[in-house]
């Protein structure tokens, strides 16, 4: 199964989201992350979905998709063409012989020390997925107590809007 | 007996930009919608909106005796004319009475706008008395929903909700209102134009993938065109038939374009899948070339998709492209209009043929021509003095005639129905395909008949459906609405006993209905009668002929008919379900025979 995200516009009405997320789950196709939240327009807000399929029902996500009246646009942000972000707070054991470890993996991760207790420390960081495993991979040694990380958002790359380029669907 | 003219004028209906609530903002949208009928059944969300409603004075309320009837009337409503229908609910159980006919509605693509009462908006959420979330409840069956709490947006929403329902691949919306919008004051202005940014159905075909199309039919050897219920919807009959005349290419009609080419058409081949024709089976199993028009490769014609047409090149023309290439990789998709695509077809063909590339298809039409003539379609005498259930529904068929608009309800009766009676005419086969409804027969007749009223209106049902809605008999006879109604009775749920008399060693679990074989519960003749219909029985095929005739003489009241049949006839040919068509079976555990030189 591989990976595909998809920036999905759609209009800023009460109810959308479960819309989408409904069409997802009946036709059964797999979602593994979906943020939402406004855009330059007050009328549209944008929907970040990765989505766990093969390439040929991707095709069929994205025409089911269009078919619901409040979907206005979608085209799939390809890795290499955008730039894909989460985020992460994350909540690891740090007591006074390793607190110092904990400071220098998180700076080399250009994260943030967002809160300390005499047991923990809590971090927060963002970047691309791939960054962010890699990050948690490090931290896990230590024992992580808990962890929360946020939908994938994308934007793509180069001077052109998703909402001012002509209607090209994924 | 009818009931629908207006009360004389004392509440003169208020003028466009004139205030008025919200429910008279409603009532003006719907004419202004040019609404001729709705069905419906007030309640306490609704009930402001059945005030004004009485006075209008070009749309006709028909006060149904179940929401579901209200339904299933609309949906044949607008199976036989083309148009939306419409369908009117109070909330709560009101509301969800309607889930039925709306999923029928999204299953087959009919057209269908259904208005349901809400409660106060200061009660959504609340469990308030009679509160349903309708909406929530009908986002997966319904093209698209609204809810209303806002009377201003009510002409805009009405408007929208028709443009939905009517255009593209048609299909139920539902108007959620509530109660406080229909009291409220607003003042109504019909929008200018529709402005749906994520609603733009593609009719248009692309003309590069119509001429490809084009290219790969002329050089075929053993083409089929696949038939769709989308023909139908786009009212392409004309231009199917141009086509097949053109091409000399065999036609297969699903049961839903049932009459988009006549049968009788020498070049039909008649329906394919589960209870298709052999030949219509066989043709899409052996073709190099499926041409499908509006249809969409659904499990009751494929079979088993793994082994469905396995040599076919596939042309897909559908309006929805969502249906391209969702069963069946499409070689050529095309995005359109039936009308549109066809049109565009038949130039691109003509043009080839005048270039000289046109492929000869007698030996195709040898092979098909020897399977329609050693595997037609038959029935099995039944015993001595039993009526034949499939000869009932085929006198029904010659004495009325192909004009005559045929309704059914769903089972053993509907495929003999699709397989015995005379369709020449698109809009005259009007049942459930895609969802199956049991109980659709009698309301859908209904609303058939409202909108044909010039036309002889049939519904074939079974005794099992007809137990399910035939209240709306009471709404017929009151509001001069004369169906005729055949009861195929075999006092049995016909098609799950089949299927137990084929796969579970005859066990009968729960197929018995009492209804004519030692007992009548009900008594259909009494039934009727008690509803002011007429009733008739025939048990006899001695008394066949005459008691249609009698049926035919008779059209001021609505007629039932409890046809007496034969408990153990079998729908035959049948691809069991999961099953390759290569296995279809023309009679218990026999296949056809066939050449080995394929």
């Amino acid at each position: 199964m591989s990976k595909h995200t998809l920036s999905v516009l759609v209009e800023n009405r009460p109810g959308v989201l479960t819309r989408v997320a409904g069409l997802f789950a009946r036709r059964s196709f797999n979602i593994h992350s979906l943020a939402v939240g406004p855009t330059e327009h007050p009328d549209i807000s944008r929907m970040t979905v990765v989505v766990d399929v093969e390439e040929l029902p991707l095709e069929q996500v994205t025409k089911q998709l269009n078919k619901l009246v409040s979907v206005i646009k979608i085209v799939e942000l390809e890795a290499t063409a955008s730039v894909q972000r989460e985020l992460l707070l994350v909540k690891v054991r740090a007591d006074q012989q390793t607190r110092g470890q904990v400071f220098e993996t998180a700076q080399m991760f250009k994260a943030r020390i967002v809160d300390v207790a005499p047991d923990s420390i809590t971090i927060e960081v963002t970047g691309n997925p791939d960054k962010l495993d890699s990050f948690r991979q490090l931290l896990e040694p230590f024992g992580i107590r808990e962890m929360v990380q946020s939908g994938l958002v994308g934007i793509g790359r180069g001077g052109r809007s998703i909402t001012d380029r002509a209607l090209r669907s994924a | 007996m009818s009931g629908h003219r207006p009360t004389p004028d004392h509440h003169r209906s208020p003028q466009p930009g004139e205030p008025m609530t919200g429910a008279q903002s409603l009532v003006r949208s719907l004419e202004t919608q040019g609404v001729d009928v709705v069905f419906g059944i007030p309640g306490g969300a609704i009930l402001p909106l059945y005030d004004p409603l009485m006075d209008s004075r070009s749309v006709r309320h028909i006060l149904v005796r179940h929401e579901q009837g209200a339904g299933h009337a609309a949906e044949g409503y607008a199976q036989a004319t083309g148009r939306v229908g419409v369908c009117i609910a109070t909330s709560g159980p009101g509301a969800t009475n309607l889930v039925t006919p709306i999923a029928d509605a999204y299953m087959d693509s009919v057209p269908m706008v259904a208005i349901t009462g809400q409660v106060a908006s200061n009660l959504i959420g609340t469990d308030g008395f009679q509160e349903a979330d309708i909406s929530g409840i009908t986002i997966p069956i319904t093209k698209h929903n609204y809810l209303i709490t806002d009377p201003a947006d009510i002409p805009r929403t009405i408007a929208e909700a028709f443009h939905i329902a009517g255009t593209g691949r048609p299909g139920p919306v539902l108007v959620d209102v509530a109660k406080d919008a229909l009291q409220a004051g607003t003042v109504f202005r019909w929008p200018e134009r529709i402005d749906l940014p994520g609603y733009r159905p593609v009719t248009r075909p692309h003309s590069k993938q119509v001429r490809e199309a084009a290219r790969l039919l002329v050089q075929s050897r053993r083409p089929v065109l696949y038939v769709g219920g989308g023909v139908i919807k786009a009212r392409a009959s004309v231009q199917l038939r141009r086509l097949a005349d053109l091409t000399g290419a065999p036609v297969v009609t699903t049961l839903m374009a049932r009459g988009a080419l006549p049968d009788s058409h020498p070049q039909h081949l008649g329906m394919p899948g589960m209870h298709g024709t052999v030949a219509a089976v066989t043709a899409l199993q052996k073709a190099d070339l499926l041409i499908s028009l509006g249809a969409r490769f659904d499990d009751r014609v494929t079979g088993k998709l793994s082994t469905f047409a396995p040599d076919a090149i596939i042309v897909h023309a559908d309006i929805d492209p969502a249906e391209i290439s969702k069963n069946r990789v499409a070689d050529v998709p095309i995005v359109g209009d039936c009308r549109e695509v066809l049109d565009e077809l038949i130039a691109a063909v003509e043009v080839e043929f005048a270039a000289g590339r046109r492929t000869d298809l007698a030996s195709w039409w040898a092979q098909l021509d020897a399977w329609r003539k050693t595997y037609p379609l038959g029935f099995a005498e039944p015993p001595a003095g039993e009526l034949a259930p499939q000869r009932v529904i085929q006198r029904i068929g010659e004495i009325t005639g192909p004009d005559g608009v045929y309704v059914s309800g769903v089972g053993q009766h509907q495929m003999w129905s699709s397989q015995f009676l005379p369709f020449e005419k698109p809009n005259n086969w009007v049942n459930s395909g895609g969802l199956g409804t049991m109980g659709f027969g009698v309301p859908a007749a209904m609303g058939a008949k409202v909108g044909r009223p010039d036309s002889v209106v049939w519904t074939i049902d079974g005794d099992g459906c007809f137990q399910m809605t035939n209240q709306e008999l009471a709404t017929c006879v009151i509001n001069d609405i004369p169906i005729k109604v055949a009861v195929i009775n075999n006092s049995s749920l016909g098609m799950v006993r089949q299927w137990q008399t084929l796969f579970y060693s005859e066990r009968y679990s729960n197929t018995d209905l009492h209804t004519s074989v030692g007992s009548r519960i009900p008594d259909f003749v009494r039934l009727a009668e008690a509803y002011g219909a007429v009733g008739l029985r025939c048990e006899r095929s001695e008394d066949l002929d005459a008691t249609i005739e009698k049926a035919m003489s008779i059209n001021d009241v609505p007629v039932v008919v409890d046809f007496v049949v034969h408990r153990d006839a079998m729908v035959w040919p049948m691809v069991p379900a999961g099953v390759s068509n290569d296995d279809i079976q023309i009679a218990k555990g026999l296949s056809p025979t066939w050449d080995r030189e394929d």
